[in-house]
C-alpha cells in the first residue's frame, strides 16, 4: 500500500501531518513540563482490513483508517487526558490545554517521572506486512480454507473464514525529552465451522496469527490445520455429553489454556490495582501464592508474537517480568504512572487500545515455564477428572480474586484415560489460591496460536498466553450433570 | 451541537457513483465526550475527546464492500471511496446484497427526545464534583467501606447522519449522561467490590449521585462473608441486571446473521413455543428519551416496536435488509452501523413485567440462589448451553440468608426460558436492555 510509508514513524508523522518530535517536545515544554510530574503526546495512524468469507462468498470486505493524537498530563495520581482524531498543531495545543487543566488544579507532587528510555526491540520487521499483501492472494486463501474445512467432514454445513490484518504506526514524545516510534503489523486468520447431524448443531472455531507476514498462514499449510481443527471441534461436540458439576481434578492441555494464568493471576498483578490496594494480591510480594512447581513470566519481547511490542504505548521497551518464581510472588506489571507512584521501575506494560485511551498496565505474553513431567503421565495420574484442551473466554473479579474461564473442548478423564467429550463447562476458582492447587507441571510448554484479545476498562489489546500440561487438584467445574 | 450536516455524505456518495458504484450508502458519526473519575476524594483521570467517523458501503451490482475513516479531509475521503470501490470489484456477487427499496425509507424523522437541550453546560470542576459526591456517599455508608475503585461522571453528545445513493439524507442528535461508583468493602482480610450506576439521555433524569453511591456501597457490603455452597439443583432468581443478560442472549439468537449462518438455537422456531407462556419480549425503538431509541435504523428504515416473544411464542426475528432477504423475510428495521458495515442490533429490549413483587418471588423459594452478578462467557449461541460464574445471596426459607461466591449456574437457555415460573413487577428501563426480577424453577449450581 503506497499511502503508508513504511519508514520511520517520525518521518511518517512529519510528512503527513507536519508534526515532528521537536514540535511535540516544544508543545510539552510550553504547556506542561514545569507544571506536572509527567506528560506525553501519542500519535497513531492505523489501517485495518477485514475479509469475511461465508457460504463460499466473500461476505464482507472492509478497510478502515483511523488516526489521532492523545495528550496526557499527570500530577501525583491524577491524569488529564485529551484526544482528537484531527492531528494538527492547533488541536494538539488545545488537547494539551485540556489535559493540563487537571494538573493546574492539583499542583505538582514532586519527583519528575523517569522516562521510558532504552533501546526499542526489533521483533517484527517484515519485508511485506500483511496489510499490503495483494487482495487476490488473501481471497484465494479464504476459499481454500473454506473448501478444506468442508472437505474434512460431511457434517460441516457452514464455514465462516475471517482474515483480519492491521498496521499501526505510533510515535510518542514524553516530557523528559524522549521520543520513540514503532510500526506494528498484526494479522489473524480465524475459522468457524457449524456441524449438523440428526437435528443437532454445534460450533467449532480455530485460528491464529501474530505480528507476521501473510505467508505465515502458508507455512507447512498452517491454514489447513486451522480449517480441520475447526471442523474437528464442531463435529466432536455433536457427541459431547453433559459436563460434570462439582469439585474435581482438572488437567489443562498446553498452549491456549494458559488463559488460566491471565485470569487467575495476571490481572491481579497489574500495577494499578496493587497501587490502589484493590487487588486480591495487594501487598503480597514475596509471599507464596502458588505451588513451588509454578514459575510464571510476562514477556513482551518474543519475536512475531501477537502480544509482543518493541516499545509499549508509553515508549518504554518491553521486557520479561517474572511474576511468580517457584511459587513466590515476585513482580507486578507496571506502566509509568503506577511505577512512579509505587517507587518501582516501569516494566514496559503500559498499553492502550488506541490514541483515544490513556495507557493502563496490561499483560503482553503471559506463560508458565515448563516442568519435568511427561504429559501422558499427568493424565494417567487422574482417577476421575476433566481434561480441558481449549477455551472460549475468561473473566476475573480483581478484588475478590474470583475468576472463570469456559472450556470449548474438554473430556472426562476416567481411570487415567481420556474418554468422552463433554459440553462447554466453566471452570471457576480463586486467583490467590488456584495455583497452589498445581500438583504436576509438564515439560511441554506451548504458546497459543495467536488469537487472544484482552479487555480492561473498555480497552481491548492483543495478548498471548502459554502453558505446559498441568494438573490442578480440586477445581470447581460448572456443568449440569450433578 | 448544531444541526446535522448531511452534505459531506452526499458528496462522498456522488464520488462513489463516479467511481462506478451502482449504489452506496454512508453513515457519519461525530461525537464529543467528557469523563471525570475521582478516587478516594481525589481527581483520578479526566478525559476530553472528540471523534468522528465516516463509514461507507458501496455496491458494484450485487457485490459490495465497506470502508471507513476518521480522517475527513478531502484526500482521505477520496481514498476511502476508491478503496471501497476497488474492494467491491474484488468480492463476489451475492444475490441478496443491496440497499432496501427507497419506498421503505423514513420520510420524517420523529423527535424522540434523544438530545438534552436543557441541561446547563457544567464546568469540568462541577462535573468532577458530581463524581466526588457519589463516591463520598458510598464511603460514608459504613466503616467497612475502606477503599474504592473510584467514581466516574461522563457525558457524551453525538450526531448521526445517514444518506443513500437513492437520495435519502437524514440525521439526528443524541446525548447521554452517567454516574458510576465502585466501592470496596473489607472485613477480616476479605475484600469485595461492587458497583452501581445511573445513565440517561437527559442529565436531569440521572439518579442523585448520593443515591448511586449508597446503593453501590450496600451492594459491596452485602457480599462480605461470601462462601461457596455445595453442588446442587435449585430454583434460581436473577436480579434485574442479570436477568437482562439472559434477554440479550435470546436477542442474539434471534438476530438475522446468527440465523442464516444456522448458528442459533432459535433456528426454525418462528411461530413455536420457546419460553414459558408468561414471557413477553419486546424491542421498542420509539420510547421517549430511551437509551436504545433511534428514529431510524442503520439503513434508513423507520424504527418501531417489535414483539419478539409473545406469550412464550417466538413471533419475530431481528433482521436487517440482507439477513431478511437471505431468510425470505422482510427487514424488521434492526440494522446497525459500525465501521465494518451493517449489522443487526436491538433498540430498547425488554422483558415485560409480571405481577409478582421481587420479595414474593424470593419468598416462594425454600432453598435457592439469588444471582446478582454473572461473569465469564459460557453461553453457546448455537445450542443454548449455558454455564457462567455467579455471585449472589443464598435463599433460605424464603429469605436472603448469606452471600455466595465462586459458584457457577448452568443449564440450557431454551430449558431455562421454559422453566421461568415467576416474573417480577419491577421492570425499570435502566439500560438499553432491561428485565424485571426473574425466577427459573431449577438450574444446577456447582460449588463444593
Amino acid at each position: 500500500m503506497s499511502e503508508l510509508d513504511r519508514g520511520r514513524p517520525e518521518r511518517f508523522f512529519s510528512d503527513r501531518f507536519n508534526v515532528t518530535p521537536a514540535l511535540m517536545e516544544q508543545l510539552l515544554g510550553d504547556n506542561l513540563a514545569r507544571r506536572v510530574d509527567d506528560a506525553d503526546i501519542y500519535l497513531e495512524y492505523r489501517v485495518n482490513e477485514e475479509l469475511v468469507l461465508e457460504e463460499n462468498v466473500v461476505k464482507k470486505a472492509s478497510r478502515h483508517v483511523s488516526q489521532g493524537a492523545g495528550v496526557r498530563a499527570q500530577a501525583g495520581p491524577r491524569t488529564g487526558y485529551a484526544h482528537t482524531d484531527d492531528i494538527s498543531i492547533e488541536n494538539l495545543t488545545e488537547a494539551a490545554r485540556q489535559a493540563r487543566a487537571i494538573a493546574d488544579r492539583a499542583g505538582q507532587s514532586g519527583a519528575l517521572a523517569v522516562g521510558g528510555r532504552g533501546r526499542p526491540h526489533d521483533l517484527y520487521t517484515l519485508a511485506e506486512p500483511p496489510i499490503v499483501t495483494e487482495l487476490a492472494r488473501k481471497l484465494d486463501l479464504l476459499r481454500k480454507v473454506d473448501a478444506a474445512c468442508r472437505a474434512s467432514d460431511p457434517r460441516v454445513k457452514q464455514v465462516i473464514v475471517t482474515l483480519a490484518s492491521e498496521d499501526v504506526v505510533m510515535l510518542i514524545a514524553t516530557a523528559s525529552g524522549w521520543a520513540v516510534g514503532d510500526v506494528r503489523p498484526l494479522t489473524r486468520l480465524n475459522v468457524t465451522a457449524i456441524a449438523e447431524s440428526d437435528g443437532k448443531r454445534e460450533i467449532g472455531a480455530f485460528g491464529g496469527g501474530g505480528r507476521v507476514a501473510f505467508d505465515f498462514f502458508l507455512e507447512a499449510e498452517r491454514w489447513r490445520r486451522f480449517a480441520s481443527e475447526a471442523a474437528r471441534q464442531a463435529v466432536l461436540k455433536l457427541s459431547a455429553v453433559d459436563a460434570p458439576a462439582g469439585t474435581m481434578t482438572v488437567v489443562l492441555a498446553p498452549g491456549w489454556p494458559g488463559i488460566l494464568l491471565h485470569e487467575a493471576i495476571g490481572h491481579g498483578l497489574e500495577g494499578d490495582f496493587n497501587r490502589k490496594g484493590t487487588s486480591a494480591f495487594s501487598g503480597r510480594l514475596g509471599q507464596k501464592v502458588a505451588s513451588e512447581l509454578v514459575t510464571v513470566v510476562d514477556d513482551g519481547t518474543i519475536a512475531n508474537r501477537r502480544g509482543s511490542l518493541n516499545v509499549d504505548d508509553e515508549g518504554t521497551p518491553t521486557g520479561r517480568t517474572v511474576l511468580i518464581e517457584n511459587g513466590v510472588l515476585r513482580g507486578y506489571l507496571q506502566d509509568r504512572l503506577n511505577a512512579r507512584l509505587m517507587g518501582m521501575a516501569p516494566t514496559g506494560n503500559g498499553r492502550r487500545e488506541s490514541f483515544a485511551h490513556p495507557p493502563l498496565p496490561r499483560m503482553t505474553n503471559t506463560f508458565m515455564l515448563a516442568g519435568q513431567d511427561d504429559p501422558a503421565d499427568i493424565l494417567r495420574s487422574v482417577q476421575r477428572g476433566l481434561y480441558a484442551v481449549s477455551f472460549g473466554g475468561g473473566q476475573v473479579d480483581i478484588t475478590s480474586g474470583k475468576f472463570v474461564f469456559s472450556a470449548s473442548e474438554a473430556y472426562l478423564i476416567e481411570n487415567g484415560a481420556v474418554t468422552r467429550p463433554v459440553k462447554g463447562a466453566t471452570l471457576i476458582g480463586n486467583g490467590p489460591d488456584a495455583l497452589t492447587r498445581v500438583s504436576r507441571v509438564g515439560r511441554d510448554l506451548a504458546l497459543d496460536e495467536g488469537i487472544g484479545t484482552c479487555g480492561k476498562d473498555g480497552q481491548s489489546v492483543p495478548v498471548g498466553v502459554g502453558l505446559p500440561t498441568i494438573r490442578l487438584d480440586e477445581m470447581t467445574v460448572g456443568g449440569t450433570a450433578v | 451541537m448544531s444541526e446535522v450536516d448531511t452534505g459531506l455524505l452526499v458528496s462522498v456518495l456522488r464520488r462513489a457513483a463516479e467511481r462506478g458504484a451502482t449504489a452506496a450508502d454512508g453513515f457519519l458519526i461525530e461525537e464529543t465526550s467528557f469523563s471525570a473519575s475521582v478516587r478516594l476524594g481525589q481527581v483520578d483521570t479526566v478525559t476530553h475527546s472528540r471523534e468522528q467517523r465516516l463509514s461507507l458501503r458501496v455496491f458494484a451490482g450485487r457485490a459490495s464492500a465497506a470502508a471507513s475513516t476518521s480522517d475527513l479531509s478531502k484526500a482521505s475521503l477520496e481514498r476511502v471511496v476508491d478503496e471501497a470501490a476497488a474492494l467491491a470489484r474484488a468480492t463476489a456477487e451475492d444475490p441478496h446484497a443491496g440497499l432496501p427499496g427507497s419506498e421503505a425509507l423514513i420520510d420524517r424523522v420523529p423527535d424522540l427526545g434523544l438530545s438534552d437541550h436543557e441541561a446547563p453546560e457544567l464546568t469540568p470542576e462541577e462535573k468532577i464534583e458530581i463524581a466526588r459526591r457519589a463516591e463520598a456517599a458510598a464511603l460514608a455508608v459504613d466503616p467497612r467501606i475502606t477503599n474504592s475503585e473510584g467514581a466516574e461522571y461522563f457525558d457524551r453528545r453525538a450526531r448521526y447522519a445517514y444518506a443513500t445513493s437513492h437520495g435519502f439524507a437524514r440525521g439526528y442528535a443524541t446525548s447521554s449522561f452517567g454516574i458510576t461508583v465502585s466501592p470496596v468493602a473489607a472485613q477480616n482480610g476479605e475484600m469485595q467490590r461492587d458497583s452501581w450506576y445511573t445513565t440517561a439521555r437527559r442529565r436531569a433524569a440521572l439518579e442523585a449521585p448520593e443515591a448511586v453511591g449508597r446503593t453501590a456501597a450496600e451492594r459491596a457490603l452485602r457480599r462480605l462473608g461470601a462462601r461457596k455452597v455445595k453442588t446442587t439443583e435449585v430454583p434460581i432468581i436473577f436480579d434485574p441486571d442479570t436477568a437482562a443478560s439472559l434477554i440479550r442472549s435470546i436477542a442474539g439468537a434471534a438476530s438475522g446473521p446468527s440465523l442464516y449462518r444456522r448458528a442459533s438455537f432459535l433456528l426454525e422456531r418462528l411461530g413455536s413455543r420457546v419460553a414459558a407462556a408468561a414471557v413477553n419480549l419486546v424491542d421498542d425503538g420509539l420510547i421517549e428519551a430511551g437509551l436504545g431509541s433511534r428514529p431510524f435504523d442503520g439503513e434508513g428504515l423507520a424504527t418501531r416496536r417489535t414483539a419478539i416473544v409473545e406469550d412464550g411464542v417466538l413471533r419475530s426475528y431481528l433482521l436487517d435488509t440482507y439477513s431478511a432477504r437471505k431468510l425470505g423475510l422482510a427487514s424488521t428495521h434492526h440494522a446497525t452501523r459500525d465501521g465494518a458495515g451493517v449489522g443487526v442490533g436491538t433498540t430498547n429490549l425488554m422483558l415485560l413485567p409480571g405481577s409478582t413483587s421481587p420479595r414474593d418471588l424470593i419468598a416462594s423459594v425454600k432453598s435457592g440462589l439469588y444471582v446478582t452478578e454473572l461473569i465469564g462467557f459460557g453461553v453457546n449461541g448455537v445450542t443454548g448451553d449455558y454455564s457462567r460464574g455467579a455471585a449472589g445471596l443464598w435463599i433460605d426459607n424464603g429469605e436472603l440468608a448469606y452471600p455466595v461466591e465462586e459458584v457457577t449456574v448452568a443449564g440450557n437457555l431454551l430449558e431455562m426460558f421454559d422453566r421461568i415460573d415467576g416474573i417480577g413487577n419491577d421492570l425499570v428501563l435502566r439500560e438499553r436492555t432491561s428485565a424485571p426480577t426473574l425466577k427459573i424453577a431449577r438450574m444446577v449450581v456447582a460449588g463444593n
